[in-house]
């Protein structure tokens, strides 16, 4: 009998630095999943990895080895001592594992309460998973699950209805440094999706101009255009960076790629006029020195996380529904997960005293060799009322609900009392969870 | 009865910078707009005082520490009530009107008997270098608030704190701009004011600059807002830069009229403490 584990790290329990030893890049998540799920105790696995989590969730044999494997699986993949993780990880079991995730992708554990870009970031972690091959059913039903949640949670409270996001605090903090935008130039470095959101809203707020540079030329003329902005070579930008206000950056780049000289450098030639760098990307991009320098200011992507978490004391009473909500699902497909477990149990158990009744009423009938169909009828319903009085107290028990409860044992204990065959009973489980979540 | 006047309008700014500091607390609107309405009754009673005291006295009201006091007092209040008309800035009222009070009221606790003239002080040079000067002065005070604000916005911003000032206190554009303002407008009141004092003394005193600890002191004040003018004009001296100066500059600003008068005896010594 197998448990979902989910182990993870997040903005909340992890710096940046450490986050950006711990992220899994796009293009090395299928070397990743195929490691995790070569583990033995592992037999499904997805991974999640955004600019503010790492998580990682599996189905394992046993929670506590699931969650030692996964623990193990981090520190091999990214080289980090376990002890030096282990102050940086949490880590869900079960019931717990599900209300997580659930969570997650509704935005309900994020730095902006309510921020729209999770849901499709779990998406994408998934459609690794599907593509690499390591999902499997139960994973495949959690996270459809977790999918359909997140909508629920959207459509019937107002956390997500105002954009209270990383992109739109970007925005406030430039009109509490510039009062208005109207005259001021924005430069996008890189294209990260957070970056492209911040550059709509202040296209939206009414900045006057907006250069895009990118590695590609090709894609910074091409999101130029959708801005309708001027695309800047990339290998120029220092000599463009003099004429830009507002610099949002999110390439990939392994180091800084402006340093603080470059900006001190600029902001002399710009006769101090402030320049505001917003900086998303992880690993960073801007030098975090900079920001010591007059009428420069630098924000990083946990700068703005922090910046957020004091304003959102409004979500927070819409966020009290959606944890009801999401605590209400969590319950349902628990259900449904427990009843892959015992129903299968049940239908066996049940079988396997048919059997027995069958059998012995069979004798008795030939040892009295009567035909009064009124014998007949005693002797078979005597056998059927002791068979359901036997067994009614280990049925009511395996489907009492009882939250908390480990179900797993009590499934292995009845098996075990009864003798009972490990693969019997293909019936499919009742109360199956309605198929909702979108899938890519 | 002008003297009542006088001193009764340091209850209207009192109430005036409280109901304004109860505006920046609650975000309350009405407290602003109240506040602000207590401010102008203020001033126009203020300014009503001072008129009665010309007719009464018989010359110019700024001869004294009680008169300069008063007026100055009602120059900042005046001076903030025409900013905000022109930046809608209710905020800068929860710094300046409190500045306006402490002024009306150490005014309020001096002698405010109509003294015989000095003979020296008998002149039509008297109200245009004085009046330039403390106008000028009250320009600096609003620079010298947007300059506090300015370091407090600027420090919320740099340390990364969306707290309860960064919501209150506007942009740091707009209170760097309100300090560049001040600083066009009080610069020219000042040098205009050295100016006529100096013709004044040349035809009172016989000397166009004579080194009196007020002379010097007001260089010191002058060459301290020319050179915050000069680097913000070739180099680019702003934000918190700039904000640094203004505050010094009001410092020296104070320093000349007051600190002068009380520890420096000089020529210019009509205005010590009196009653």
């Amino acid at each position: 009998m197998s448990r979902i584990v989910i182990v993870g790290l997040n903005h909340r329990t992890a710096p940046v630095e450490i986050r950006e030893r711990l992220a899994f890049p796009a293009e090395t998540i299928g070397h990743a999943l195929r490691g995790l799920v070569e583990r033995r105790e592992i037999s499904e696995g997805v991974i999640l990895s955004t600019c503010n989590r790492v998580e990682v969730c599996v189905l394992a044999g046993e929670a506590c080895k699931g969650t030692a494997a996964v623990k193990e699986f981090l520190s091999g993949h990214h080289g980090i001592s376990g002890e030096e993780l282990n102050g940086y990880l949490y880590h869900y079991e079960g019931e717990e594992a599900v209300k997580h995730l659930f969570r997650v992708s509704s935005s309900l554990d994020s730095m902006v309460l309510g921020e729209p870009q999770i849901l499709g970031q779990v998406k994408d972690a998934y459609g690794y998973a599907a593509e690499f091959r390591a999902i499997g059913p139960i994973l495949d039903k959690f996270f459809n699950k977790a999918f359909s949640v997140a909508k629920r949670v959207r459509t019937e409270t107002k956390v997500a209805s105002s954009a209270v996001s990383v992109s739109y605090a970007a925005v406030e903090l430039a009109k509490k440094i510039f009062g208005n935008l109207k005259d001021k130039t924005v430069m996008l470095i890189g294209a990260g999706e957070m970056c492209e959101l911040a550059a709509r809203h202040l296209i939206s707020a009414g900045v006057k101009g907006i250069m895009v540079t990118n590695r590609t030329f090709e894609r910074a003329v091409k999101l130029a255009g959708e801005f309708n902005g001027t695309p800047v070579r990339f290998d120029e930008i220092l000599s463009h960076l003099k004429m830009a206000d507002i610099i949002l950056s999110s390439t990939g780049a392994p180091h800084f790629i402006l340093k603080r000289e470059d900006v001190e450098e600029v902001i002399r030639i710009r006769k101090n006029r402030p320049m505001f760098f917003i900086d998303m990307a992880v690993p960073r991009d801007i030098d975090p020195d900079a920001n010591q320098i007059d009428n420069v200011y630098v924000y990083d992507i946990d700068d703005l996380n922090n910046v957020i978490e004091t304003n959102l004391e409004e979500r927070q009473k819409e966020a009290e529904r959606a944890e009801e909500i999401v605590a209400a699902e969590v319950r349902a497909f628990f259900r449904w997960l427990e009843a892959q477990q015992v129903t299968p149990t049940i239908v066996t158990l049940r079988k396997k005293f048919e059997e027995i009744k069958n059998a012995e009423v069979a004798k008795a009938l030939s040892v009295l060799g009567t035909e009064d169909p009124k014998t007949k009828k005693v002797v078979e319903s005597l056998a059927t009322a002791i068979l359901n009085k036997v067994l009614h107290p280990p049925v009511a028990a395996l489907k009492k609900d009882v939250d908390g409860r480990d179900v797993t044992e009590l499934v292995a204990t009845v098996r075990e009392l009864f003798d009972l065959p490990e693969d019997g009973g293909q019936t499919p489980p009742p109360g199956e969870p309605k198929e909702g979540g979108e899938i890519g | 009865m002008h003297i009542t006047l006088l001193k009764v309008t340091t209850l209207f700014y009192l109430v005036g910078a409280l109901l304004y500091l109860y505006f920046i607390v609650t975000l309350n609107e009405r407290g602003a707009k109240l506040g602000r309405m207590l401010l102008l009754v203020g001033v126009l009673l203020h300014a009503a005082g001072f008129v009665a005291r010309y007719f009464v006295a018989g010359y110019t009201p700024i001869t004294n520490l009680f008169e300069s006091l008063s007026f100055f007092a009602m120059a900042i209040v005046a001076v903030f009530l025409l900013t905000e008309l022109r930046y809608n800035l209710r905020v800068l009222g929860s710094f300046i009107a409190p500045l306006g009070f402490v002024f009306s009221v150490f005014s309020a606790f001096q002698s405010g008997e109509v003294a015989r003239l000095a003979p020296a002080l008998n002149s039509y040079w008297l109200p245009v270098h004085v009046i330039l000067l403390f106008i000028g002065d009250a320009v600096f005070a609003i620079a010298f608030g947007a300059g506090i604000m300015y370091l407090l916005q600027e420090k919320e911003v740099k340390k990364k704190r969306m707290g309860a000032i960064f919501k209150r206190l506007p942009s740091l554009d707009v209170l760097d701009d309100i300090n560049y303002r001040c600083l066009t407008v009080g610069f020219p009141l000042l040098t205009l004011g050295i100016i006529t004092g100096s013709i004044w003394a040349e035809y009172a005193w016989g000397s166009y600059w004579s080194w009196d600890p007020k002379e010097t002191w007001s260089l010191i004040t002058w060459l301290l807002y020319a050179a915050l003018l000069h680097g913000r004009l070739t180099v680019g001296w702003r934000g918190r830069k700039a904000a640094i100066l203004a505050i010094i500059g009001f410092c020296a600003v104070l320093f000349t009229f007051l600190g002068v008068n009380l520890l420096l005896p000089g020529l210019h010594s009509y205005t010590s403490l009196s009653g």
